[in-house]
């Protein structure tokens, strides 16, 4: 759809952030022109993409990256507790330690390939999931969740007494009530806290677009193509391969760090293998290896979640409510396994559906409509060059 | 002076003795083919000069280096590169990215993440790569995503592949194998062509017409160890090699 020269990709940042930018106008017509819908848009975005720099370059399919979303939002609730509820601490360390954790398990894991690194990193974020409420309860404070509290009176942090912010008391910070994060003072929440995982989706989107593009991106591509070929022409992929999959760890990590940015709470969930899983299916059903698509799955995701998930017998009940009564109650019992708790169900069909009629993806399904539309036109362009003459 | 030294070397599948105490000097400088019926060695031979294999005892020495032990990618940067016998190429990407590829691995070394500069933009490299496809004749198709190329032309991608990179020393496992005549012939003369570039070559090949055309040296394997060495012109004549090869290729 666009040209891969700098120009190209310029025009394509340039027209994705302002569809970003006005994402509370463009997408109010379909209902999700609200910040709660809208910044989960932004943040399982920049998680998709991240997640695209390992699985859609390189190919290597990791089953184990809401790990690094899990330490992201601990990391950040933390210096939420331990410095202050300004954003910028907290937001740096969950980076720096998602891609500490990734460098060690991507270290790992990488000594093998296909299906056995994928197990690998299933079996690596599992077991962060189990520790979080096990052994790791004083940090993660198991089932319960790590939550921000009102300042310590003394000057220990206990999950019972309240936090320590340091920086917070050191600049007089006054707290009034529960405490929210904040960018200096801006609170996160509402519409700035959207505009602020734009901002990041921005970024890393750019981040993305340059590494896509860069003498590493090319490598990565090759990796995919025929890693074998790349190891006899003297590439040395592994720490090619360790690179991505720290850098992917890395937006996993600010994802998380969003999440808890935006609703400052963490809990173990956020590394159970239906999150790895989730961000798997996004990149795949917007397009893996693209660079617009894992965006665009992620987002399509997510507001079919919000509306299926919202839907209840009752709704159905209302919304057939003209059918005689025993026909109603067939087709509402039919549909009600498929929206609310069930909306999984709808989900790995649409899911199917993508993945058999558009191997490519979402991306894939826009590049025929693209062509067919200039197809049509150079057709339309023909016949009249064909009546000129 | 030789540039590579195979001392000795053995290596067994199984019961089966793939190669047996194996020695060969190659010349710098030469282009040496080996020849031998199917299943001799030859491939297999390679393979352990590139660290594809690991043989049970031997030494291998290039450029007064021991090439045995290192990894395939530290052995083509110490200056060895391999065509295959099927063609190993970067299917889905372009030609001019498949030629890009190993001249970055030349310039950058083995590692360098060089994650914000676009390639487009490294002009040197994107003028070699264009150069060494008009050299193979391929430089029409440079936007072509490599799946669609026929066999012989994958198979000249992959020569450029190894050219760009200026090895000293190019193993090239059946290179005209399933070529067209037509296309057999452009493979010689391209390969007569980069023969003045200095770069020795060691060819395994089963078409006499291109072992005579190209070689300066021929050693001939037959199951697992090597029974004649010499010019084109001895082997032609040496008894052993008609009863053990050319006779029945001939038949
Ligand atoms: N990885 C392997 N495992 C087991 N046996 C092998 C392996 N590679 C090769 N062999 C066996 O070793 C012998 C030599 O094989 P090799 O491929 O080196 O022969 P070649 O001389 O290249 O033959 P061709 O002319 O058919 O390519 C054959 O009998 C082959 O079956
Ligand atoms: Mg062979």
């Amino acid at each position: 759809m666009f040209a891969k020269t700098a120009r190209g990709d310029w025009l394509l940042f340039a027209i994705f952030t302002a569809v970003v930018l006005a994402a509370p106008i463009l997408f109010a017509p379909i209902g999700a022109g609200y910040p709660d819908l809208l910044q989960k848009f932004a943040i399982y975005g920049l998680f998709a993409i991240g997640f695209n720099i390992l699985f859609g370059l390189t190919g290597y399919l990791s089953f184990g990256h809401a790990a690094f979303l899990g330490v992201g939002s601990y990391a950040t609730v933390w210096m939420f507790k331990l410095l202050s509820m300004n954003v910028l601490p907290a937001v740096v360390v969950s980076v720096v330690l998602a891609g500490l954790f990734a460098l060690l398990i991507g270290y790992v894991s990488l000594r093998r390939s296909g299906i056995y690194f994928s197990i690998l990193t299933l079996a690596f974020a599992e077991m962060s999931y189990k520790l979080a409420y096990s052994v790791l309860t004083p940090i993660t404070n198991g089932e319960t969740g790590l939550q921000v509290r009102n300042l310590a009176k003394a000057g220990v942090v206990n999950f019972q007494h309240g936090d320590l912010r340091i920086l917070d008391r050191a600049f007089g910070v006054v707290e009034h009530g529960v405490p929210m994060s904040n960018l200096f003072g801006i609170k996160m929440s509402g519409w700035p806290g959207f505009y602020f995982c734009a901002a990041a989706l921005i970024i890393g989107f750019f981040i993305a677009m340059r590494i896509s593009r860069s003498s590493f991106g090319m490598m990565l591509r090759a990796i995919k193509s025929n890693q074998n070929r790349l190891n006899y022409t003297g590439v040395n992929t592994r720490p090619y391969l360790l690179a991505a999959f720290v850098i992917s760890g890395m937006y996993a990590g600010m994802a998380g760090a969003l999440l808890a940015v935006t609703d400052p709470l963490a809990g173990a969930e956020r590394m159970q293998w239906t999150a790895s899983g989730e961000v798997v299916l996004m990149t795949i059903m917007g397009g893996a290896g693209t660079l617009l698509g894992p965006v665009l799955g992620a987002s399509v995701i997510k507001y079919f979640e919000n509306i299926f998930s919202a839907i209840n017998e009752n709704v159905l009940h209302q919304v057939f409510s003209w059918l005689p009564q025993g026909v109603q109650d067939v087709v509402v019992s039919i549909l009600s396994l498929f929206v609310g708790e069930g909306w999984h169900l709808t989900l790995g069909l649409l899911f199917m559906l993508i993945v058999i009629f558009l191997p490519g993806g979402l991306m894939e399904g826009l590049g025929r409509i693209v062509s067919l539309f200039k197809r049509g036109k150079a057709a339309s362009d023909a016949a009249q060059n064909g009546q000129e003459a | 002076m030789a540039i590579l030294e195979i001392d000795n070397v053995n290596k067994t599948f199984g019961g089966l003795r793939a190669l047996w105490e194996v020695n060969l000097k190659v010349e710098e400088g030469a282009v040496h083919a080996i020849i031998g019926p199917n299943g001799a060695g030859k491939s297999t031979l390679l393979n352990c000069l590139v660290g594809r294999l690991a043989p049970d005892t031997g030494r291998v020495i290039f450029a007064g280096r021991e090439v045995l032990g290192h990894k395939p990618h530290e052995i083509n940067q110490m200056g060895i590169a391999r065509v295959f016998q099927t063609p190993e190429i970067f299917e889905d990407l372009t030609l001019l990215d498949n030629v890009m590829i190993p001249a970055m691995a030349k310039r950058d070394g083995s590692f360098r993440l060089n994650a914000w500069r676009r390639v487009a933009a490294r002009a040197e490299l994107r003028e070699e790569a264009e150069q060494i496809l008009e050299d193979v004749g391929l430089a029409e198709q440079r936007h072509v995503v490599c799946s669609a190329l026929s066999r012989g032309d994958k198979r000249r991608l992959e020569m450029a592949m190894c050219l760009i990179q200026h090895p000293r020393l190019l193993l090239l496992d059946e290179p005209t194998a399933g070529m067209s005549r037509a296309d057999t012939n452009a493979t010689i003369d391209l390969l007569k062509k980069i023969g003045e570039r200095g770069i020795t070559k060691i060819i395994i090949e089963h078409d006499m017409h291109v072992v005579f055309s190209l070689a300066s040296r021929i050693s001939v394997l037959a199951r697992g160890t090597f029974i004649a060495e010499g010019k084109p012109d001895e082997i032609k004549g040496n008894p052993k090699v008609q009863e053990a090869y050319l006779g029945g290729a001939q038949a």
